[in-house]
């Protein structure tokens, strides 16, 4: 049995952790609903007096942010359904076959994890250009789904290896394709990765901001992080509406993270047993 | 074997059935294959050939082959090497905090305990902000007029009066520092609690009977058991950070008086407002090249402790 001390200590730690990771989060939340007039009247306190949630709908009928917000689930979620589609296939193929090149398949895609990806900023601007790429949410999707097919790929295969090879073995005894086994059978068990893989490919094109401010910098084409860039340098007094417009973005994301948390240490811990 | 098969060629049929076995596994890879050698590999090789081209967008005058001009202009670069500087400091230091918050982090979720699902799934909430975001977060924290840290510093005496910490050049650095840590505990704590859990029970209880103390046991179980994940992790999230722009773009933009610049949003920099891709894509070489010589004495290093033990 452990002591009173240690519990108090473990817990006291935790609540320090757990402080600092959602101090900033809930600050930026107090100053959405804090009305402009409290704002530098009440000075610095933990909740103002009066709450409004004014910001947000100013943010959501006169800014171009309605826009921004479509934008981006348009370029995350066809990024997430790509490169998941992608990775399901180059997964599979890594977790079940031996084949010559598959290791330097495998150093291929460690090696993209491991250059700076300021490196292909211009060079990508300078292909994309030519063929209407740039400016275009399609480009986006391009370009993002290949920065993250490789770490998809490492996780759909993580997810295949933990399915006994026997399941799609003994369908294709009884005559099915091994394309038609993978479909009917591995796939619909892989259910969780192929959700942890969309979820997490979804967050990180959610979240980009270099690619698409060289990328896309027309109005029309710009996802959240370049909008909210903008609104930034543009309005930089009205603090109030841009962590409105701030809290905004995080919601689909955590939802998201919420949801696929314990799939994704899931998959890590595959990985990390695996060696 | 092989004259076997030289002497019996197999029918035409089983020849095509037996390529199409073969050709499988390529086919699977082929999609996700294709696209990162089109959109990663061939600009990497025309970035790599960009450096050694005087290339300035929107100048038509400009392209031509220049040798090793752009190597020697770096060389001479003052803001080069203070670029460099920066991002050792903001590297070692990110990393080192990351790291050793992540792992106490990660021993403390290791224990089962009332509210552990919970408290878990909120401390890693800040992986899930997009960095952008968690920069922007944190330069609203460090504002005097919105933030409340400028008066917390001011009351435990560090400053004179409440001021912003990103526009002081002596330690604006800090600034995206703490927002990178912050951001970056989640990811250490998760892989680490996942090592942690594939360590078996009984090894600790056996080394509890024979008397062994807790700091005892963490360090002749825990640490050895934890050395791979660790050597990964950090060696990724190294490079990572090292080549990470975007919370430095967002915060300072590299000021005040470039104190916070670091290559990697030096060369976003030249890219992105001077247009200047020949010079950005020298810097970006220089980058490369030392953070492969990085991983390489790393892997090195990892070989000759393997080999010694």
């Amino acid at each position: 049995m452990r002591g009173a001390g240690h519990w108090t200590f473990h817990y006291g730690m935790l609540a320090l952790f757990t402080a600092f990771a959602l101090f900033p989060l809930f600050w930026a939340f107090k100053v959405s609903v804090t009305p402009n007039d409290l704002l530098y009247s009440e000075g610095v306190r933990l909740w103002p007096s009066r709450v409004s949630f004014a910001h947000y709908g100013t943010v959501l009928r006169h800014s171009d942010f309605p826009l921004f917000f479509r934008n981006s689930v348009v370029v995350s979620t066809g990024t997430a359904v790509l490169s998941t589609l992608f990775a399901a296939a180059g997964g599979y193929a890594v977790s079940r076959f031996s084949f010559r090149g598959k290791l330097p398949i495998i150093g291929l895609l460690l090696v993209t994890q491991m250059f700076p990806l300021v490196m292909i900023v211009a060079p990508i601007f300078r292909l994309l250009a030519p063929l209407g790429l740039t400016n275009s949410l399609t480009g986006l999707i391009i370009v993002y789904t290949a920065f993250n097919v490789p770490f998809a790929v490492f996780l759909m295969g993580s997810f295949f290896d933990g399915i006994p090879k026997e399941l799609e073995e003994a369908a294709m005894m009884d005559g099915a394709s091994r394309f038609q086994a993978l479909l009917q059978i591995i796939l619909p068990l892989t259910l969780p990765g192929i959700a942890a893989t969309l979820g997490f490919v979804f967050t990180a094109a959610w979240s980009e901001l270099l690619f698409a401010l060289m990328l896309n910098s027309s109005t029309a084409a710009s996802t959240f992080p370049v909008g909210l860039l903008a609104f930034v340098s543009k309005f930089s007094v009205d603090f109030g509406q841009m962590m409105a417009a701030g809290i905004m973005a995080l919601i689909p994301v955590c939802i998201f993270f919420f949801l696929i948390q314990r799939h994704l240490v899931q998959g890590l811990t595959a990985g990390a047993v695996k060696g | 074997m092989t004259a076997l098969d030289l002497g019996a060629p197999a029918a035409p049929r089983l020849t095509l059935r037996r390529f199409a076995l073969a050709a499988e596994p390529y086919l699977y890879c082929a999609p996700a294959l294709i696209l990162i050698a089109a959109i990663m590999l061939v600009p990497l090789v025309l970035g790599l050939s960009y450096a050694f081209r005087d290339l300035v967008l929107l100048d038509p005058a400009s392209g031509d082959f220049i040798g090793f001009t752009h190597f020697v202009e770096v060389w001479q670069d003052d803001n080069f090497w203070n670029a460099l500087r920066n991002t050792l400091v903001w590297t070692v230091v990110a990393v080192g905090l990351q790291f050793g918050l992540g792992l106490v982090l990660a021993l403390l979720l290791n224990q089962p305990c009332p509210g552990r699902g919970i408290i878990q799934a909120l401390v890693f909430l800040p992986w899930a902000v997009p960095s952008f975001l968690s920069g922007l977060n944190w330069a609203w924290m460090f504002n005097p007029v919105i933030g409340p840290l400028p008066y917390v510093f001011h009351w435990l005496g560090l400053t004179d009066r409440p001021e912003n910490l990103l526009s002081d050049p002596a330690h604006a650095l800090w600034g995206p520092i703490i927002a990178m840590v912050w951001w970056g505990i989640p990811f250490f704590a998760i892989t680490l609690l996942a090592a942690l859990q594939s360590i078996p029970k009984d090894i600790f209880e056996a080394a509890a009977l024979d008397g062994a103390g807790a700091i005892e046991r963490f360090r002749s179980i825990t640490l050895p058991f934890l050395a791979p994940t660790m050597a990964i992790t950090v060696l990724l999230r190294t490079v990572w950070i090292a080549n990470s722009a975007d919370l430095i773009v967002v915060m300072t933009h590299g000021g005040p008086a470039d104190s916070t610049q670091i290559l990697a949003s030096y060369i976003f920099t030249q890219a992105f407002q001077r247009l200047d891709f020949g010079y950005a894509s020298a810097l970006a070489a220089v980058l490369l090249v030392l953070l492969l010589g990085y991983a390489m004495a790393i892997v090195l290093l990892r070989q000759t402790l393997l080999s010694r033990s």
